[in-house]
């Protein structure tokens, strides 16, 4: 199906479809794609001053920006295979902004806990961090997370080069292993949701490895030559 | 034994929740009316529908409103709770328990008593004077509310059953309907939810059978028609909507025990010194305030029950 899409700015009689879309309409998408990545935190910001968020709105603002996260970093791993499947290549360049949207709620998660529930009580932290194990790979999984969103704009890819900057960002696959195994270790009973997501990111990071495997049988086959075949006496 | 008194202050004198004291004058006016005054036996009016006003109901004096403390709102109570039959998020219950049928309900009591009874609820109601008290409540999860209830005493359901000298538990077995409750489709508890007290723990004067809260009948998602209210425990000892009571020799193995036996024991007892294996009890967030509050041994009530556990290794028997 050929969508035409707006590309004033090209004077070539280029066909734009989803394949090629220009690069003003892939900005606007980003918008697009920042603006949705805003919503979740204007409903809890609405909800807070409207008291809708509950009897406990702490504990939901802190459920619901740790949500975000994992799900923006599902949205960030899509990208790729997505890529790969749709042969869409301009899909590369939501990456990082979907990355950023991830590092963002994050950071308000991480801001509710040393905030809202800790009340800066470095002492607390510390204690915690230590003791319980679901805030240990949840500060781990922060923390891995900051020289990601630190080096995400393009400068800093040049200084660093391709390979190093490749290397540095392959920690996505670790937060977000980290991430789900923080949500399976605090729910009380109920596993489902943490399921869930254990499941969408094992798809994600499985069609890596599917793809890589192939890549590689690929590449061994095109290395060897064919086999003649002896006959044994 | 002499059991020390928390406050002399009555609820109604310090009691600042106008919801409430809008409800207390509707006593009053209802009293004045001849209401109340000409069926003092019949505490409960048979009324089935939810949100029923209890009637007959008194304040009990000892167990007002700490100084230090505010009533939650009703709303509160209602719109945040656990009760997986219904569903393992808190906003379930509200929805799912809605068509929960409290009428016709029986409790059988049963086991080690010399005269076992199936009581019907509207029974229940008459079996003793419904009293007001104002207890805390702390969830496991580190939450709190303080929330006035209406019941008995356990002990004056147990007297009547007199139970015989092996009865070292009373067991809790609540409804297990899959009718009525889309949460036991789940495995995550073993269903019916069951819970357990020690005799003493039983017939402590705190332990509360719980047939109301803020006036009213139990709402369906709170445990209706009949729950436990033990506050010095954390909030799941509770067994809400209760079919069963059964007095055993040995200690029961209870529901959230089976679950997890390395993060809920039998006995529960709200202690800021022992964390749950995965997170602190130091501290609770009481719903409606925006800090949090350290929690207190036994839930603020030691005075009144440190002396059953004396001697007793806390962090072994949590």
């Amino acid at each position: 199906m050929a969508i035409h899409l707006a590309n004033s700015n090209t004077s070539t009689n280029v066909s734009r479809t989803w394949k090629n879309p220009s690069t003003p309409t892939v900005q606007r998408i980003k918008w697009a794609l920042i603006l949705l990545g805003m919503l979740p935190l204007a409903r809890l910001v609405v909800g807070y001053f409207t008291n809708q968020l509950g009897a406990n709105p702490i504990e939901l603002i802190t459920r619901s920006t740790g949500t975000w996260t994992l799900v923006g970093l599902a949205v960030t791993l899509s990208i790729t295979p997505l890529r790969k499947l749709l042969n869409w290549p301009w899909l590369i360049r939501l990456r990082r902004t979907a990355g950023l949207l991830a590092f963002f709620y994050v950071c308000l998660h991480f801001t509710t806990y040393i905030w809202f529930d800790r009340f800066f009580d470095v002492e607390d932290i510390i204690k915690d961090v230590i003791k319980r194990p679901f805030i240990t790979v949840g500060f781990a999984a922060f923390l891995l997370f900051i020289p990601l969103a630190v080096t995400s704009n393009n400068a800093i890819i040049k200084k660093l080069g391709a390979k190093l900057w490749q290397r540095i960002h392959y920690l996505v696959y670790v937060i977000a292993i980290l991430g789900v195994v923080h949500y399976w270790w605090l729910v009380k009973k109920d596993l489902t949701q943490p399921i869930i997501y254990a499941c969408v990111f094992a798809v994600l990071l499985g069609s890596r490895i599917v793809w890589k495997l192939r890549g590689a049988t690929t590449s061994v086959k095109i290395a060897v030559p064919p086999v003649t075949k002896v006959s044994r006496s | 034994m002499l059991i020390r008194r928390p406050s002399d202050i009555l609820p109604s004198e310090i009691n600042s929740e106008t919801e409430f004291n809008a409800r207390r004058d509707w006593f009053k006016q209802a009293a004045g009316l001849g209401l109340i005054a000409g069926l003092p036996t019949l505490a409960a009016c048979e009324a089935q529908a939810q949100g029923a006003k209890l009637m007959g109901v008194k304040p009990n004096p000892t167990y007002g409103l700490p100084t230090d403390e505010k009533l939650n709102k009703f709303d509160e109570l209602k719109s945040y709770c656990n009760f997986y039959e219904f569903g393992t998020d808190k906003t379930d219950p509200p929805v799912m328990a809605k068509s929960l049928k409290t009428r016709p309900w029986t409790v059988a009591v049963e086991g080690e008593v010399l005269k076992p009874q199936v009581f019907d609820i509207d029974a229940l109601y008459k079996l003793a004077p419904l009293e007001e008290r104002i207890y805390r409540f702390r969830c496991v999860e580190a939450w709190s509310m303080v929330i006035p209830w209406v019941g008995f005493p356990l002990s004056e359901l147990i007297k009547q059953v007199q139970p015989k000298g092996n009865a070292k538990y009373v067991e809790f077995v609540t409804l297990a309907d899959k009718a009525q409750m889309p949460g036991l489709r789940s495995g995550v508890l073993d269903w019916p939810y069951t819970e357990g007290l020690r005799m003493d723990e039983a017939m402590h004067p705190l332990t509360l059978l719980t047939l109301g809260a803020f006036g009213e009948m139990l709402p369906n998602q709170n445990g209706a028609p009949i729950r436990m209210t033990i506050p010095w425990k954390y909030g799941f000892k509770g067994g809400k909507s209760i079919v069963k009571i059964r007095f055993v020799e040995k200690e029961p193995r209870t529901a959230w025990v089976k679950a997890g036996p390395s993060e809920y024991g039998f006995y529960s007892n709200v202690n800021p010194t022992v964390d749950h294996a995965r997170w602190s009890q130091a501290s609770e967030r009481r719903l409606s305030e925006f800090g949090k509050r350290k929690t207190l041994m036994y839930n603020g009530y030691g005075d009144q029950v440190a002396s059953m556990y004396a001697g007793m290794d806390l962090k072994k028997f949590f």
